[in-house]
């Protein structure tokens, strides 16, 4: 496979799509497909065969605004449907070339308007089980032009030119990264793609890898060939049966194409990957119970250092990326690293995807520059709180997270900023909670997923999350004191500084984030005995009924 | 060294050859245990003693570490499940939803708590982490099909359309 080859390809799929007038193409991510996309497929498919007229019906990844799903766009006039259903296949048909459907048109041109799409920029345009549309949208040309005309020296300082800092949450500068990983010392190496995306209320991972899997392939190849590696793992989800489909079948179609195996495209490198089932522990996010995991064990994490840049999978120097920081590889490859430094904000530099769910109007996948305010994401692209409510925070990070109040909606998205706001910039999990959220109750949710997902290695954070929780539950339950709360503060001190890993080391975080925010709440629950949200069904002691 | 080989498969059952299929795959390799305890799973529906002794005995890994393995990651059940599967996720979106209701009104209803099955073996009560649909929050999983924005009637509904068959 040679850039001609590729290109001649792409010219090929082209050719093929310019015999269709039409392109309809159907969202068939989770959510729409949860609403009966393949049905609607067919219909369509189905209808447009008795029209006559040269449609192609395209099978693509997640379009976004999953809310208004099943979602259908048609181009090349680029009319976007929402809430399909398959007696509406022969309307749409029958409208191609004609004025669109009355009522069923999407208008979001606001929620679209605000974003930037890098990470997603196939997602909705290709059929991401056809390798060939891929490869028509500039696909391994970024592989190839890496192997044929760079070093991979150059390589990594393309990608430190570019900022890119990384995606899996903790925003540790990816070139910096790769860099370590190239010095170690050692014939065989590894390139890790985390795909355990276990932050509940959150999907971005899964919708890039299912959407768009080549992607993800040809960054782990990038940057196999930056630092030396030659074997690859993709580390996903047991409970992402897709994704794994998916990856599954991107691999082999790869391996055809000469783009993974021996002497990829006529060069010297050699690199293929293998694909790892998670199953189901949320510590194994954290990179060295990764490993872990992957080597057959139970995912529990290791002090660092020797960091896995040094010493490991097996033992042999490791680049572990997360799924959307490999997704951003070929586009800055591509484009070069300035286009990329200069999107975003000082410090965080180029686009954030982030799986916008809980009490907003639009929920679904948004992509949007860093350095967006929040309130652009919840009220514009998000379109707002719906039925009434009032917006009383948004959680971004998930359990390792905190929770952003209502006023520091003017905040700027960014690692530095978000932290300083007691939250993390996390994988994109971003929650929106109006006032029928509990804060204590939010707490303690959290605490308990901590828990339970506690691998039990370190005692502060197998013992410390237990005991936070029991303390949370007794200000829950209205028998809590201003003891237990002062107690409170302190384990969380205690877990945070004294456990081993990222888990136990953030567990406190969405207790102190609402300690600090909705400090009240707390109060509420101890003094008065009362959950303002009427979310903690709070016994009410007998001298205050008599 | 003698070359190793592997013990016999426990039973005739066809699964087990499908079981033994990952292994020889992978070499044999103790790290390939996770991979075929997927396998187990998803040929038996779930991980008993003796497919847990047979894999362990097979990658010459300790039974104390297959079992560690089996124990220690979600996924894995090592009980049958019942004729019908219901997961209720409990992401945070979900949560957020009031997932925790939903829980509360099937375990009611089915007279079981979560990650039971119902005497007559019908159905099992699960709840997941997160299976990546909370944009459709609260969902649940009948059988592994994803029901989104999913209100207590329309789950009940289903149970009983179950509980009848």
């Amino acid at each position: 496979m040679t850039i001609e080859e590729l290109e001649q390809i792409a010219k090929s799929v082209q050719q093929e799509n310019e015999k269709y007038d039409y392109e309809v193409n159907v969202c068939m991510d989770l959510a729409c497909a949860s609403q009966g996309a393949e049905r609607l497929r067919e219909a369509l498919l189905k209808s447009a065969e008795a029209s006559g007229k040269k449609v192609l019906v395209r099978r693509t990844g997640c379009m976004g605004p999953c809310s208004s799903g099943p979602l259908v766009r048609v181009d090349p006039e680029e009319t976007l449907y929402h809430h399909v259903n398959a007696e509406n296949a022969e309307a749409i048909v029958s409208s191609l070339g004609g004025k669109p459907v009355p009522g069923l048109q999407c208008d979001l041109n606001e929620h679209f308007d605000k974003q930037v799409r890098v990470v997603l920029e196939n997602a909705g345009y290709i059929d991401p089980e056809k390798i060939d549309d891929y490869i028509s949208r500039d696909g391994y040309k970024a592989l190839l032009t890496a192997l044929t005309e760079m070093t991979p020296n150059g390589v990594i300082h393309r990608i430190t030119e570019s900022g890119l800092r990384g995606r899996g949450g903790g925003g540790y500068p990816t070139g910096l990264k790769w860099g370590t990983v190239a010095k170690a010392s050692g014939e065989v190496k590894y390139v890790v793609c985390n795909g355990d995306e276990g932050d509940p209320g959150a999907f971005m991972d899964r919708s890039v890898m299912e959407g768009d899997p080549h992607r993800v392939i040809e960054g782990m190849a990038i940057a196999a060939y930056a630092v030396g590696a030659t074997k690859g793992f993709i580390y996903v989800r047991a409970e992402y049966p897709v994704a794994v489909a998916r990856l599954t079948a991107a691999l082999r179609d790869a391996r055809r194409r000469g783009l993974l195996g021996n002497g990829i495209c006529g060069t010297t490198f050699n690199f293929d990957v293998e694909i790892r089932l998670g199953a189901g522990a949320f510590v194994c996010g954290e990179e060295t119970a990764l490993l872990a995991s992957i080597e057959g064990r139970r995912g529990a994490p290791r002090p660092r250092p020797p960091y896995p840049a040094v010493s490991g999978l097996f033992g042999k120097p490791t680049l572990i990326n997360n799924v959307e920081t490999y997704a951003n590889v070929a586009p800055i490859v591509r484009n070069g690293g300035k286009w990329f430094f200069n999107m975003g904000s000082e410090r965080s530099k180029g686009t954030k995807v982030f799986a916008l769910t809980g009490k907003i109007a639009n929920t679904g996948l948004v992509e949007v520059p860093m350095g967006i305010k929040l309130w652009e994401i919840i009220d514009v692209i998000g379109g707002g709180v719906p039925g009434g409510h009032k917006l009383k925070a948004v959680q971004t990070g998930g359990p390792s997270g905190g929770c952003i109040p209502a006023d520091l909606m003017g905040l700027g998205v960014s690692y530095d900023a978000l932290m300083a706001a007691g939250s993390i910039m996390g994988s994109g999990g971003m929650i929106v909670m109006d006032d029928t959220s509990c804060m204590v109750n939010v707490a303690r949710f959290f605490v308990e997923f901590c828990m339970t997902e506690s691998c039990g290695k370190c005692i502060p954070c197998r013992a410390g999350t237990a005991q936070m929780y029991t303390l949370l539950t007794r200000i829950c339950d209205g028998v809590g004191t201003m003891d237990d709360l002062d107690l409170l503060l302190e384990l969380c001190d205690t877990v945070k500084n004294a456990s081993l890993c990222g888990l136990g080391q953030t567990a406190p975080n969405p207790v102190l984030s609402t300690l600090k925010y909705f400090r009240n709440e707390y109060i509420e629950h101890i003094v008065h005995k009362r959950c303002p949200a009427g979310v903690c069904k709070i016994q009410y002691p007998q001298e205050v009924l008599a | 060294m003698p070359a190793f080989i592997p013990p016999p498969l426990p039973s005739d059952d066809k699964r087990w050859k499908i079981v033994n299929g990952t292994m020889r795959k992978n070499g044999f390799a103790r790290n390939a245990l996770i991979e075929t305890l997927h396998t187990v799973q998803s040929s038996f529906g779930y991980l008993d003693d003796d497919a847990i002794r047979f894999v362990a005995r097979t990658l010459r890994v300790p039974l104390s570490q297959a079992y560690g393995v089996a124990t220690f990651y979600h996924y894995f059940s090592l009980k049958p499940p019942g004729k019908h599967t219901m997961t209720i996720c409990a992401g945070t979106a979900c949560y957020i939803k009031g997932s925790e209701k939903l829980v509360a009104a099937a375990a009611k209803r089915l007279g079981i708590a979560q990650g039971q099955t119902t005497k007559d073996g019908q159905i099992s009560l699960m709840t997941a982490r997160c299976v990546g649909a909370c944009s459709r929050a609260p969902v649940a999983l009948f059988d592994g099909e994803v029901v989104g924005e999913m209100t207590g009637e329309q789950m009940i509904e289903h149970l009983e359309r179950w509980a009848v068959e």
